[in-house]
């Protein structure tokens, strides 16, 4: 009698593919791809060379002005010259230490957030230090009388600091708003339900542009004259109030997932409203929404660049006034670049880390 | 024997559909109860009803001298004292197994985590898989999350259990394993009302069978002779066809 042998697992055969396989599947694998891979192929190569050749081959880099760059190509020295301009506006230099403290502080606490991961008091943890950061953002950047902090009015911020202060304010206050909106458009109380519809749907239909310019002109009438209201602080609560009605369009969405199980779950197990919507039900909602939350914030991101328009200098609003300065007239382009480029490498971490925050929730 | 629930002349209606007409059911304290009936017999809304989960319009539900009414706190008193164990587990994806458990003890009952955690960790050797509380309800079977079902539910100390056809969305061989976990619990003296196909379990534990048709109770009886005599012809065909 012969028993039987269970057998042992094997790896799975590697998938092997070499560049020549791949390049022969992907590019060359029918005629009409091989015309379209040389037509690519040639474009990538008109552009390619002259660009790279503008940008780093033929650049200036450390000219000390504008008549020193000859060439015709990239004078990325009137970037050196006005980088601090840049990065904090007319902030007055000798005070520039407070803002990179301020972003040392950032740096530490998101340090402190991922060390604390699966800590017992990772959730404490992050309620004391969200709760006490804005304190000490509005310390450093604006100062204080009592604590003898220099007031540095919001006139003088600007730059790349302002536009991190305005989306990221935007971003963080509209969610709460958001949450509350998408729990009121679900209610069965009808005069919230209905509050919340106009609300959201209100905003929807406007642009930012315009609520922008509502909230520069038409906020200040509802406040007791004499009673002068920030330019800036002004703009934040126009960007909050645009930017709420889609978190709550995004949460809401995020809410219809859950099945009715869940409700019934909890509701079962004697859970009060209260305790069902913030322990069980919002969690999972906006596990959910992430993504679509990320590029919720994304897309703010770049429309804070409207600011400009009621007077507010963002860093593409200072890469228009940089180039203005007689000495570095015609160096518009450099000033653009720079801009996207920043721009870009902080909205390419934003869409990779929520990349990272998607995988790590699905479960 | 004590009755724990009363049910009198309960009316239900599904906006113009008639879901349950005039049931009326008594529950001893400690009893144990099986519902069958065909899909559709209001077996579900009926026991739904007992926990406040379905409204209904006419008619009274007494619970432990409570009376059901549509008052928020009375109804999470209620639920506080009857558990439910779903079709569908309806586990919490989020939380971990154990987190699953001490959830209702922390936040209904004001227990402490570590007295939470540790009667958690005592039911969940009783239902059998100790050794999985750190790991997220879909890393397990289906038995096994019916399991952990059951134990959540059990975690509050509930006095009376209702089931749900708590075994028809599991796979053939994970269906014993849940069962045994009930019919240990029948042995406590804990209540219970089971909505279930499973004629084998009812036989074994239930005290009293009950077969509903259209929103009413057609018959009830012991198991015995609920299967070995029963009187309607609906049920003889139920019987019938479920019997093979
Ligand atoms: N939310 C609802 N709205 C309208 N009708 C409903 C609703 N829930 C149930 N019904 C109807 O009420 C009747 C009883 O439903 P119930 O779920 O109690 O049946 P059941 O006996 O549990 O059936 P099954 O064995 O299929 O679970 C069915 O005809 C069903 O269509
Ligand atoms: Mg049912």
């Amino acid at each position: 009698m012969s028993t039987f042998k269970f057998q042992s697992s094997k790896q799975p055969p590697k998938l092997q593919m070499g560049v020549i396989d791949w390049t022969m599947k992907n590019l060359f694998s029918s005629k009409l791809n091989i015309a379209l891979s040389f037509g690519a192929f040639y474009l990538l190569y008109l552009i390619i060379p002259p660009l790279l050749d503008w940008l780093i081959f033929s650049a200036d880099f450390t000219q000390k002005s504008n008549a020193e760059c000859t060439k015709e190509a990239a004078c990325w020295s009137f970037i050196r010259a006005k980088i601090d301009f840049f990065m904090y506006g007319l902030y007055p230099s000798e005070y520039y230490w407070r803002v990179n403290l301020l972003l040392l502080i950032t740096l530490i606490f998101m340090l402190i957030a991922i060390v604390l991961k699966n800590h017992i008091y990772k959730n404490r943890g992050i309620l004391l230090m969200l709760s006490i950061y804005p304190f000490i953002a509005f310390l450093l950047l604006y100062g204080s009388e009592t604590f003898a902090i220099k007031i540095i009015q919001t006139h003088q911020w600007g730059g790349l600091m302002l536009t991190l202060v305005v989306a990221s304010v935007g971003i963080v206050a509209s969610f709460p708003i958001g949450v509350f909106l998408a729990l009121g458009r679900q209610s069965k109380m009808k005069i919230i339900k209905v509050l919340s519809i106009s609300y959201i749907e209100f905003i929807r239909g406007i642009p930012l542009i315009t609520i922008l310019f509502m909230a520069s002109v038409m906020l200040p009438l509802f406040f007791t004259e004499g009673v002068n209201l920030d330019k800036l602080i002004r703009a934040l609560i126009g960007i909050t109030l645009f930017q709420s009605a889609y978190i709550a369009e995004i949460i809401r969405g995020g809410l219809q997932a859950i099945p009715k199980g869940q409700y019934e779950a909890a509701d079962a197990l004697g859970l009060s409203f209260t305790q069902k919507m913030a322990l069980i039900i919002l969690p999972q909602a906006i596990k959910a929404s992430i993504p679509n939350l990320v590029g919720a914030s994304i897309a703010l991101f770049k429309d804070t660049t409207l600011v400009l328009i009621i007077g507010i200098f963002d860093m593409l609003a200072i890469a228009e006034l940089a180039t203005s300065d007689p000495q570095w007239l015609g160096r518009k382009t450099e000033g653009l670049v720079f801009v996207a480029i920043v721009t870009w490498i902080i909205l390419y971490s934003m869409s990779r880390y929520s990349k990272k925050l998607e995988l790590r929730f699905k479960r | 024997m004590k009755n724990i629930i009363k049910i009198n002349n309960l009316n239900k209606w599904y906006g113009e559909f008639h879901a349950l007409k005039n049931i009326n059911l008594e529950v001893g304290e400690g009893e144990i109860i099986v519902i069958c009936g065909p899909s559709g017999s209001g077996k579900s809304t009926l026991i739904r009803c007992i926990n406040f989960l379905e409204k209904f319009q006419q008619g009274s539900i007494t619970i432990d001298n409570t009376v059901l009414e549509d008052d928020v706190k009375k109804i999470r008193q209620i639920r506080s004292e009857v558990a439910m164990v779903f079709q569908h587990f309806n586990l919490f994806p989020h939380l971990s197994i154990i987190d699953n458990l001490i959830l209702a003890p922390i936040w209904v009952h004001h227990k402490s985590k570590q007295n939470a955690q540790e009667k958690a960790l005592k039911i969940l050797d009783r239902v059998g898989i100790k050794d999985q509380a750190m790991k997220y309800p879909n890393q397990l079977s289906g038995g096994q999350q019916q399991r952990v079902a059951i134990a959540r539910s059990l975690c509050t100390s509930p006095k009376i259990m209702l089931f749900d056809e708590p075994t028809s969305a599991l796979d053939p061989e994970m269906i014993s394993e849940v069962l045994d976990v009930m019919v240990e619990l029948a042995k406590e003296g804990i209540t219970m009302i089971c909505v279930t196909h499973e004629m084998g379990f009812a036989k074994k534990v239930a005290q009293r069978i009950i077969f509903m048709d259209e929103g009413q109770i057609i018959e009830q009886n012991s198991p015995d002779k609920f299967f070995n005599n029963p009187k309607s012809e609906r049920l003889k065909l139920f019987l019938n066809q479920i019997l093979g």
